[in-house]
């Protein structure tokens, strides 16, 4: 087996390919779900109804995508300029620790703002961007400086994150109130994103998430650094030689990049949860490299896929309540449509040829 | 200072390092085998989620304990063939399909975990392996027999790509597979080759905890040593002799922050001694990148009649 180089892609091939993709996903996890002894079709049924069957599941659908979508969009950019960022999920949970830490030293001791509320509002969300980006500065000044590979050193600050967190729990940002369980103080419910609809969990965060993709979508295409980091991606030799400085390039996209996961975590915790846990991140930073590389690296394709895999999520917890396939059927979905895309879209690009 | 002293002198610390250090040892020879080919592989850490619940469950149905390695040995296989399906034959980016891997890998195990035992309280039990005390060497006497097995898989592998024809074409694919096309030899098949052996040594890393180091399957047990396998082979240089040290090193200071985490009785929060083995691996990584000899044309796929 060989593959060749297609010289002329037809336009309804990426359609066929999507198609074949989802096909595909669909016979690999109807496979599972006949051996978990349920009926294929309801459970799909159930996972859509669960997903985007009523008004609550799809605001359901909604928050759980937020974070991916913020997860999603850092590992896109960062992938553009050939940064592997697989460290989201530490820089969230460094974003979320930081917002807490800032309304912390932002409130007196009556427990009231001691800045208006705009301000400390403004405050609180730097707080996180910047922790986010601290975390992944330091693997990408590695990379450049000592050239230490940033994929290792992305996933071991993962661990390190989480333990550094788990010690602010046990120690300067402990809850006084819960007991003996880890959790930090509740934010105080000025700095809270506000809700988007009555009795429904998702928030303005999802705003924030969208407006960043299409800000980010004409970053990447139409301004001078969005062209450096396309070129620093696509060849970091060349684009030397074209005169881009293509440290300062991975420096600034590691910010952005690290800004970003630190926002999903800001996010979740003056969103959805009100305080950081050790579990408030179900590896919704590892699932952003899926949703980026769903999306074809492409922001406004984030949302979408973000959309997806947050949904698949959400479908399936609810699925697994009432037709009993094990709710670790959402990642299954979710990792074999990756492969699947990923195979059907070079398939566009190549022609097999069998001899 | 003193305390750390007295480690050094203690036996059952040693016996503790080699506990710790026996899967990272297999899991970085597999690392090796598929780096010096040429192939980034990701799926590591779901790879050895997949080998330690195939190993357990097989030796929960009933066969023996040698049966579930090389169960854990085949899973680790399968996966290894589709990520070299994948990266080697066709050139999809190494980083991507392997994470893939290891998302697939994962939730595949804790499923299936979940469809075949829906409601269990404890996690089930077998009986694992038991030390070798018939051994009369101090320290390894109380291992498991696996301790030996990926201790002598270090002289076995330098043989393989040192002194055998085959060894040669390994370690050259991973630096220029053109040149080995060249040669006549088919690079595909070789880099296939390497990528399912070395699965399925990180498929036996992962049977270690379940059938060795404790006796049950639960989620979340391998907790990040794929990774550090990853990390173990830049600062082994690619070598299996370093590799050795390198998963001696780290199970030291793995066993080490445990001591004194014990021993110190809180003077320091508990989470910064586990921290210091991933800390110490950032700085190991640092203080060998300079000069890591990385092979030339890892992560780089091969289409043939390309350059």
């Amino acid at each position: 087996m060989r593959l060749e180089a297609r010289t002329a892609v037809s336009r309804i091939a990426p359609l066929i390919s999507g198609l074949g993709a989802i096909l595909f996903t669909l016979a690999v996890s109807g496979a599972l779900v006949l051996w978990a002894k349920a009926d294929v079709v309801s459970a799909y049924v159930a996972i859509y109804e669960g997903a985007l069957g009523s008004r609550f599941a799809i605001t359901e659908t909604l928050t759980r995508a937020t974070p991916l979508m913020l997860t999603g969009l850092a590992a896109a950019i960062a992938f553009r300029a050939r940064l592997y960022n697989i460290g989201a999920e530490g820089q969230l949970y460094m974003g979320a620790i930081a917002a807490v830490a800032a309304s912390v030293a932002m409130t007196n001791e009556a427990g009231e703002l001691a800045l208006p509320t705009s301000m400390a509002f403004a405050l609180m969300i730097l707080a996180g961007a910047l922790a986010g980006a601290a975390l992944l500065i330091v693997p990408t000044l590695l990379k450049t400086r000592f050239k230490v590979d940033e994929v290792v050193t992305t996933l071991l600050l993962n661990f390190i994150a989480l333990l550094f967190v788990s010690m602010l729990l046990d120690g300067a940002l402990k809850d006084p109130a819960a007991m003996g369980w880890p959790q930090s103080p509740t934010l105080p419910s000025e700095l809270e994103f506000s809700k988007l609809i009555e009795r429904a969990r998702v928030h303005t965060g999802l705003f924030m998430a969208v407006a960043l993709a299409i800000v980010l979508s004409f970053v990447i295409r139409y301004t001078r650094f969005g062209l450096a980091m396309r070129a620093v991606g696509a060849n970091d030799r060349a684009a030397a030689f074209a005169g881009i400085g293509v440290n300062a390039t991975l420096v600034k996209v590691a910010l952005i990049s690290g800004a970003l996961a630190g926002l999903a975590g800001v996010g979740e915790v003056a969103g959805r949860t009100g305080y950081v846990t050790l579990d408030m991140s179900p590896g919704y930073g590892y699932s952003g490299i899926v949703i980026a590389m769903l999306a074809g690296l492409s922001p406004i394709g984030v949302i979408f896929a973000a959309i997806f895999v947050g949904g698949t999520i959400v479908g399936a917890d609810a699925m697994s309540r009432s037709v009993n396939v094990p709710t670790y059927i959402a990642d299954v979905i979710v990792a074999t449509a990756l492969i699947a895309v990923l195979v059907a879209g070079l398939l566009t690009k190549y022609r097999v040829r069998w001899k | 200072m003193n305390e750390f002293l007295s480690l050094l002198i203690d036996h059952e610390f040693w016996v503790a390092v080699l506990r710790i250090a026996t899967p990272l040892i297999f899991g970085t020879l597999g690392v090796l085998l598929c780096e010096r080919a040429g192939v980034l592989n990701l799926g590591i850490e779901g790879i050895m989620v997949a080998g330690a619940f195939i190993g357990w469950l097989t030796v929960y149905s009933g066969a023996g304990l040698w049966f579930g390695v090389l169960a854990a040995a085949l899973a680790g296989a399968v996966f290894g063939a589709l990520h070299a399906l994948l990266v080697v034959r066709l050139p999809l980016s190494q980083h991507v399909a392997g994470l893939g891997i290891t998302l697939f890998a994962t939730s595949i195990s804790y499923f299936a975990y979940r469809v075949i035992f829906p409601k269990v309280d404890s996690p089930p039990k077998i009986q694992a392996f038991d030390d070798m005390s018939w051994l009369p060497i101090p320290i390894l006497s109380e291992q498991t027999p696996l301790t030996l097995v990926a201790m002598s898989l270090v002289p076995a592998l330098w043989y393989l790509l040192y002194r055998t024809p085959l060894g040669l074409a390994l370690r050259a694919v991973g630096e220029s597979p053109q040149a080995v096309e060249a040669q006549g030899i088919n690079v595909v098949r070789l880099r296939t080759g390497a990528v399912i052996a070395g699965s399925a040594l990180m498929g036996v890393a992962g049977s270690f905890l379940t059938l060795a180091a404790f006796n049950s399957f639960f989620f979340n047990m391998v907790n990040g040593r794929g990774w550090i396998c990853v990390a173990l082979i830049v600062f082994a240089s690619w070598r299996p002799g370093k590799a050795l040290i390198g998963a001696l090193l780290f199970a030291f200071f793995d066993a080490a922050q445990l001591r004194l985490q014990q021993s110190s009785g809180g003077v320091l929060p508990y989470q910064l001694y586990l921290m210091l083995p991933y800390v110490l691996s950032i700085v190991a990584l640092v203080l060998v990148a300079r000069k890591a000899a990385y092979p030339q044309a890892l992560m780089q796929p091969y289409v043939k009649g390309t350059r």
